[in-house]
């Protein structure tokens, strides 16, 4: 478990964890990503920006 | 066999393919954030084939173009991006392949666009050419709506935003298909159903199985072929009896599709990828 940077709450990650992934906190809803993993360090998400999709 | 997976954000679709791709013993996977990514023009990436996951159209579109330009084999090709990501492309694309659209107007002014409006008729549809996600559609249901809605992205949009895609109103009576194409074979379809007029699963539309027909099959795959074929979506309306060629996607979203078509989408975007280095 981790601490979402918003809310601290716990955030639970999975068990392969990659950096880039995107989650998110049950508790505050918002969006986080996987900035590192050796130590897993989170942070907000980016807005999603006018080109995004497929 | 090394496999560059170019990407920005990691969202589902993109753990589902790594779990894949870790799962085989004859696959190295190569990350490729394209956020850290520096093209000089030259240096080739230490891969045998590059399969695109970017979120950006942006990126995924010039970093594709620069991986092929020093030989390197990309999922899907650059050609394909471009066409693609841009609707007017696309149809251009679909047309010049005789695959069936929605009737369409391209125009480069607003009093261009207002006239190819009227021409259709109400309702039409404009959308931007490059965008996704059913984000910045409009219904345009009579004329003071469509003068507006002209003026506001003339006035508020970037430039690109005055290029005007049209496109006849549809009615597909509260759903469309999602047919996914890998390589030469179409492996699944959805109906996406919604209440609103824009079915995308992004925007809250359901997903549930649609058989793969015949008639659906060969539609799906002309399309791809007209894009250039690969690892394609293809959104699909039902009208008139027939089937008419909405949109294809390039950097399909499959999360939602895997549980109600039964089929391993991943697997079979990862096995193709052994196909394409041969």
């Amino acid at each position: 478990m981790h601490e979402c940077p918003v809310c601290e709450a716990e955030v639970p990650i999975s068990e392969d964890p990659v950096e880039g992934e995107l989650l998110e906190c049950e508790e505050c809803g918002t969006e986080l990503e996987i900035l590192a993993l050796g130590p897993i360090t989170l942070g907000e998400a980016p807005d999603a920006e006018e080109d995004w999709g497929e | 066999m090394r496999v560059g997976f170019l990407h920005s954000l990691i969202r589902k679709d993109e753990k589902l393919l790594i779990a894949e791709l870790r799962k085989r013993g004859d696959m190295e996977l190569v990350f490729l954030d394209d956020r850290r990514l520096v093209f000089d023009l030259e240096g080739r990436p230490p891969v045998d084939v590059v399969l695109e996951r970017s979120i950006n159209h942006s990126r995924a579109m010039h970093a594709l173009r620069l991986f092929e330009g020093v030989g390197t084999v990309c999922v899907n090709a650059y050609e394909v991006a471009r066409r693609c990501g841009d609707k007017i492309l696309t149809a251009a694309s679909l047309r010049d392949h005789g695959v069936p659209q929605p009737e369409v107007r391209i125009a480069f002014t607003p009093e261009s666009a207002l006239a190819a409006i009227e021409e259709l008729g109400y309702p039409a549809v404009l959308k931007p050419a490059v965008g996704s996600w059913g984000r910045l559609l409009s219904r345009v249901n009579d004329r003071d709506a469509a003068e507006t809605i002209l003026e506001h992205k003339a006035i508020l949009g970037s430039y690109h935003h005055s290029i005007f895609f049209v496109q006849r109103y549809v009615e597909k009576g509260g759903r469309d298909i999602r047919s996914f194409v890998v390589g030469d074979e179409c492996v699944a379809a959805i109906y996406r159903t919604s209440d609103h007029w824009i079915t995308n699963t992004a925007r809250g539309g359901r997903a549930s199985n649609c058989p793969v027909t015949a008639e659906l099959a060969e539609i799906s795959l002309r399309a791809a072929e007209a894009m250039g074929g690969g690892v394609l979506a293809v959104d699909i309306f039902e009208a008139g009896g027939g089937f008419l060629v909405n949109e294809v996607n390039y950097t399909m979203e499959f999360r939602n599709s895997i549980d109600v078509t039964g089929v391993n989408i991943p697997e079979r975007i990862v096995s193709y990828l052994r196909g394409v280095v041969r």
